[in-house]
């Protein structure tokens, strides 16, 4: 508990859902300045995780310690005002525009009757920019395209300051090009900006590729911890996903790839 | 200055200018000298007496009835949901109902006891839902408005139960009370009724237009940013349950200024409730205020139930709305 660099310990979190256990003993920590990706099998639980940690499930076992004080014992908008959390695929219809939407992610830092103030526009600003983002301003959220729209997110979670960003799904949706932009914007948010990052995702490439350690989860269980390397062999990616899966080496990254398997060729 | 916000002091000078031609507006025109003319006569006492306070009434309970369907359109996520979602105009015509049949006619506290019995069902309804949503820890919006729905169903089944077994006299009474209306207000007191307990409910909506805001974006991303949710949504229901229960005790349930002010509200001025909020104040107390002028002057001296102006005048208006204005600003 003395470790200063400890952002997040999870310790034996379990959660049932209508009498189907979804989460069964998860324990892990999380540092300071870390970029950790959680893979795992469709329903395996890795977004029902993400919501207990930021609250939205409550009714969980177990403890979560956010710098060592409980999740339950923080209120929402002082737990916001350190952890942003973008959800997949909400509020991406908004009638609102750009600025205003983003603008809105400030509410950690409002009273009930305080107004927008110079320090908010300017964190505003500042996110939209870093997210190449300052030129759709004024248009109005719901009529941005996939790319732009995930950006404009990412931007209101930037605009929040908050030390440690949860991200679900963040590039799903995208096509290459959007998300190996978006990769790099968080790798850079995380270097230069000193963000801890936690990113589900069930693209296990993007995911070696960009934490420099990954979780998998597998029945709602932590099936694996470590480094990519550790990840990326076919017998530790067999007992997550339960299906033999092809790899290959990247060409450049030390690393094995995943790659769709060929429809003639069955090993 | 943006085009929204000239139209939000447009919404305030509409609303300020119908609460002061309104009173002078009747059968008989009365002029505003009489106010200050120190005349003690028929006119001066109508207009002071009956046709101001009135006036006052209509726009008060006009403005807690769209804010409330504001506040619960942007909870619900739902352009559908109406102040009378949850079942309170239900409950609150039962309880009338059963009063008008057992032949209550006392008054408490110089209010009268049909009246009081409807704020009792709509309050009711509420500690019922509350108590619904309770026994789930995982209750979804979506059950709440199914839950609102069953319930007024419910309540309206009872309703006919009553009529059914009742006399002519009886029915048609709760029929009258259940087309809501303000003729049967007087003075300055069925006003204050309805401020008292409304103005505090309606301040602290008023400092929840971030909240409602986040909201409208959908439950997960308010909780990211930082909206306690649970204590959010029960403090909304709470607001606006007790705000409209007061409205529907001294009027009745007056449909649709709930459902389309909002809307018309959201077409004006976007969907910002820093803005809305105001505005839908302020439109919602002049479109009942005008509604009730018509129900009053048009078929003077009978009176048209204004449940019913409310409809005839807000629908078409309504659809030119929708039909002039390109859809992608409305619905919350």
């Amino acid at each position: 508990m003395s470790d200063d660099s400890l952002v997040l310990r999870v310790e034996h979190l379990s959660l049932s859902l209508g009498g189907r256990a979804i989460l069964r003993d998860v324990c892990f920590v999380l540092r300071e300045g870390e970029y950790v990706c959680l893979v795992g099998a469709n329903g395996s639980g890795k977004t029902t995780l993400l919501r207990c940690l930021i609250g939205y499930y409550a009714s969980y076992s177990g403890t979560v310690l956010w710098w060592g004080r409980s999740g339950r014992a923080l209120s929402q908008k002082n737990l916001a005002r350190r952890v942003a959390y973008v959800p997949q695929g909400e509020g991406r219809t908004a009638p609102f525009t750009v600025a205003d939407f983003v603008m809105m992610s400030r509410y950690p830092h409002w009273s009930p009757f305080s107004a927008p103030g110079p320090a908010d526009r300017q964190a505003v600003a500042r996110a939209l920019e870093m997210t190449d983002a300052s030129h759709l301003t004024a248009r109005v959220v719901g009529s941005l395209s996939g790319g732009e729209r995930q950006r404009v997110c990412l931007a209101a979670a930037l605009a929040q300051e908050a030390d440690v960003l949860l991200l679900d799904e963040p590039t799903t949706f995208l096509d290459y090009r959007h998300q190996e932009d978006l990769r790099r914007l968080l790798t850079r948010f995380n270097r230069e900006c000193g963000v801890t990052i936690l990113a589900v995702t069930h693209d296990l490439n993007a995911a070696v590729l960009s934490g420099k350690r990954v979780m998998a989860l597998r029945d709602g269980t932590l099936a694996f911890q470590g480094t990519p390397r550790e990840l990326m062999r076919g017998d530790v990616l067999e007992s997550i996903y339960a299906a033999k899966l092809v790899l290959t080496p990247h060409p450049f990254a030390d690393l094995s790839m995943v790659v769709p398997s060929a429809p003639e060729e069955q090993p | 200055m943006k085009r929204a916000d000239l139209l939000l002091v447009c919404v305030l000078l509409l609303g300020t200018a119908v609460l002061i031609t309104a009173p002078l507006l009747g059968p008989k025109w009365l002029s505003p000298t009489l106010l200050w003319s120190g005349s003690e006569n028929l006119d001066a006492r109508i207009l002071r007496e009956i046709r101001i306070p009135r006036v006052l009434t209509a726009f008060t309970a006009g403005a807690v009835l769209a804010l409330g369907g504001m506040a619960f359109q942007a909870l619900f996520r739902n352009p559908l949901a109406t102040p009378y979602t949850l079942g309170i105009a239900g409950g609150a015509s039962f309880a009338a109902a059963l009063a008008i049949q057992l032949g209550w006619s006392a008054s408490c506290l110089g209010v009268s006891s049909i009246s009081f019995a409807a704020f009792v069902g709509a309050c009711g309804v509420i500690l019922l839902v509350f108590g619904l949503t309770r026994l789930r820890t995982d209750f979804s919006t979506e059950t709440l408005l199914l839950t609102g729905v069953t319930l007024s169903f419910f309540f309206s089944s009872m309703i006919l139960t009553l009529q059914y077994l009742s006399d002519p006299t009886r029915t048609f009474r709760m029929l009258r009370w259940m087309m809501g209306g303000l003729e049967g207000t007087a003075g300055y007191r069925d006003w204050l009724a309805i401020l008292m307990p409304a103005l505090p409910a309606v301040a602290a909506l008023a400092a929840m237009r971030h909240e409602m805001n986040l909201l409208t974006l959908g439950e997960e991303w308010a909780i990211g940013r930082g909206v306690a949710l649970v204590r959010t949504k029960a403090l909304l229901l709470g607001l606006v349950g007790w705000m409209v229960a007061s409205v529907v005790a001294v009027c009745g349930p007056i449909g649709f200024v709930g459902l389309i002010v909002p809307h018309i509200c959201r077409l004006l001025v976007g969907p910002d409730h820093r803005r809305l909020f105001p505005v839908t104040l302020a439109f919602g107390g002049a479109f009942l205020v005008i509604c009730d002028t018509a129900a009053r002057t048009v078929l003077a001296p009978t009176e048209i139930p204004v449940g019913i102006v409310t409809s005839l005048l807000g629908g078409p208006f309504f659809l030119w709305l929708l039909v002039r204005r390109s859809p992608i600003a409305n619905v919350s």
